[in-house]
């Protein structure tokens, strides 16, 4: 359930549902996007889910903030709902070239590259939510001897396709951009098509994610 | 191929196609983005009698010089923007809020946007390009919009579908009016930053860095101190807030803005300074000024009433 309500700038609410990053939290998050999605109420113009908020913008030229929450505390929310959701596996090439800070990983984990290779890929992980660069998912968690901080100093340009650690989670560059998770792997995958407008993202909130390791050559030939 | 088009002879520095942006993609990771200076955009269109939704050219700071192919046609540059209009051998120096006809051959010389950052190019017809997400918006960060989501380019063509074309110029003598307080509502972590921080944030003056972009604006300036966390669990951002990273530099997000992230939020510029914020160029000063979030709400009406008086006057 939502905490408490409150205003991020004039255009939008900020829902609290929590400081917890758990998957029973994010379900309840997710739960109210789906629906204010599917009410289409007036004025909103954009949902952002995450861990644990939910950010509802809308159109300052028709409504505001005190309309909006009104509508938002008295709607439905079907909170013991289950959420219809996809499993979905990703190949990820872990070559010493593509895996460009497994090194670091070693270190700060004191694991070996097999066991941060082992652990890594003998788990599910639920899609929390996506965003930041366009369908970009941020994946969890990671076991308690897997986590990792941020680089001190993010990179310019993490590739494409990256599969990166922080913290307890994990995640996927869709383009390349500036970023600074530990970089673990690459996958082939196209994880978010613009060409694609109904469902551009290939995972999304609430999704089961495996990884499964391939070799690069496999990696090298997938789009072939 | 079309009959109507203008050659790119020179780009610009960041020439793209926008116009009033996409909405419901928050949630995929995909920005608002649009044209950044909305109400110069607006007025744009009026002045060629486009629909005010119509698709522009936006440009930054240098804009492009093309070269014109075609029927007659009429076009108006907004903003603080200074450019050329060469029919045959003449050249006359071009004045923005105000629309002119070309024809076959003439050039339009964008050469520099005046102590300012955006300006509009709005050509009278319809340009002949693909939507995405129904919006042409240009967002070169995702590669999403028009043009394959990439600026555009020398060489190229910007064709039209049709084209408008009227012998009566119209103008109309609008003034940008520049701004240094920036007027903001607290943000969601405003109690992360130490006193001192605090005050720094209202009293002090921030520089608009030079990195600065459709994603956001950067600032330097004196330090702003968090005592709590310096990360917080990423969350949805909206365009206008302001983040504070672990350096203590604030950065504003505009309109092709990350739509989650994970710095906490001191404040969040009101809607009716927005058009304004992101045309304040490198090297300014700027400093922010508390209101609260009815002030806020009724500043926007204000702001929205004067847009609709200035194209009703059109």
């Amino acid at each position: 359930m939502i905490k408490n309500i409150s205003n991020l700038g004039d255009t939008a609410l900020y829902c609290d549902f929590g400081n917890e990053v758990n998957k029973s939290i994010n379900s309840q998050v997710i739960k109210y996007f789906k629906t204010i999605k599917e009410k289409k109420v007036k004025g909103i113009n954009n949902l952002t889910p995450s861990y644990n908020k939910l950010i509802i913008s809308y159109d300052l030229k028709q409504t505001n903030f005190n309309e909006v929450k009104k509508n938002i505390e008295n709607l439905n929310v079907e909170t013991s709902l289950k959420l219809n959701t996809k499993r979905i596996e990703i190949p990820v090439c872990c070559h010493e070239r593509l895996s460009l800070d497994v090194k670091r990983l070693e270190k700060i984990l004191n694991l070996s590259r097999d066991k941060i290779l082992e652990n890594f890929l003998n788990k599910e992980y639920f899609c929390y939510m996506t965003g930041f660069i366009a369908g970009m998912p941020f994946l969890g968690d990671l076991n308690e001897n897997m986590r990792a901080q941020r680089l001190e100093t993010p990179r310019v340009k993490v590739p494409k396709g990256s599969v990166g650690l922080t913290e307890q989670f994990a995640n996927i560059y869709t383009f390349e951009s500036p970023g600074g998770w530990n970089i673990l792997g690459n996958t082939p995958v196209k994880v978010f098509d613009s060409s694609l407008e109904d469902e551009p993202n290939l995972i999304n909130p609430g999704d089961t994610v495996t990884f499964k390791e391939i070799s690069l050559d496999q990696y090298k030939n997938y789009n072939e | 191929m079309s009959d109507n088009y203008f050659e790119i002879i020179r780009p610009g520095i960041n020439t793209t196609f926008q116009d009033k942006g996409r909405d419901h993609l928050y949630h995929i990771g995909i920005p608002f983005s649009g044209a950044m200076d909305n109400r110069n955009y607006l007025i744009a269109n009026k002045l060629v009698n486009n629909n005010l939704d119509a698709a522009i050219i936006e440009f930054a700071y240098q804009g492009p010089h093309l070269k014109y192919t075609g029927g007659k046609i009429n076009f108006a540059i907004t903003g603080d923007v200074i450019f050329i209009i060469k029919k045959g051998d003449t050249e006359i120096e071009g004045k923005c809020y105000e629309s002119y006809q070309i024809e076959n051959g003439n050039e339009i010389n964008i050469i520099s946007t005046s102590k300012s950052v955006y300006g509009y190019l709005a050509l009278g017809g319809e340009l002949d390009i693909k939507l995405q997400w129904n919006s042409c918006s240009i967002n070169t960060k995702a590669n999403i919009g028009s043009n394959d989501g990439k600026k555009l380019d020398t060489g190229q063509r910007i064709n039209l579908k049709k084209i408008n074309s009227n012998k009566d110029i119209k103008k109309t003598n609008y003034i940008n009016t520049k701004i240094e307080n920036i007027r903001v509502i607290k943000g969601t972590n405003f109690d992360y930053f130490s006193e001192e921080g605090k005050k720094i944030f209202y009293e002090k003056e921030f520089k608009v860095s030079k990195l600065s972009d459709r994603m956001g604006m950067r600032l330097e300036g004196p330090k702003i101190e968090n005592i709590v966390n310096t990360n917080i669990k990423s969350e949805g951002l909206i365009k206008g807030v302001i983040q504070v990273p672990a350096d203590g530099n604030p950065i504003i997000m505009l309109s092709d803005h990350g739509t989650v992230g994970g710095y906490p939020k001191i404040g969040a510029v009101v809607s009716a300074d927005y058009d304004r914020l992101v045309q304040i160029a490198p090297g300014s000063k700027i400093k922010f000024k508390e209101i609260n979030l009815s002030d806020a709400e009724t500043l926007f009406k204000l702001y929205e009433m004067e847009t609709q008086n200035l194209l009703s006057q059109i």
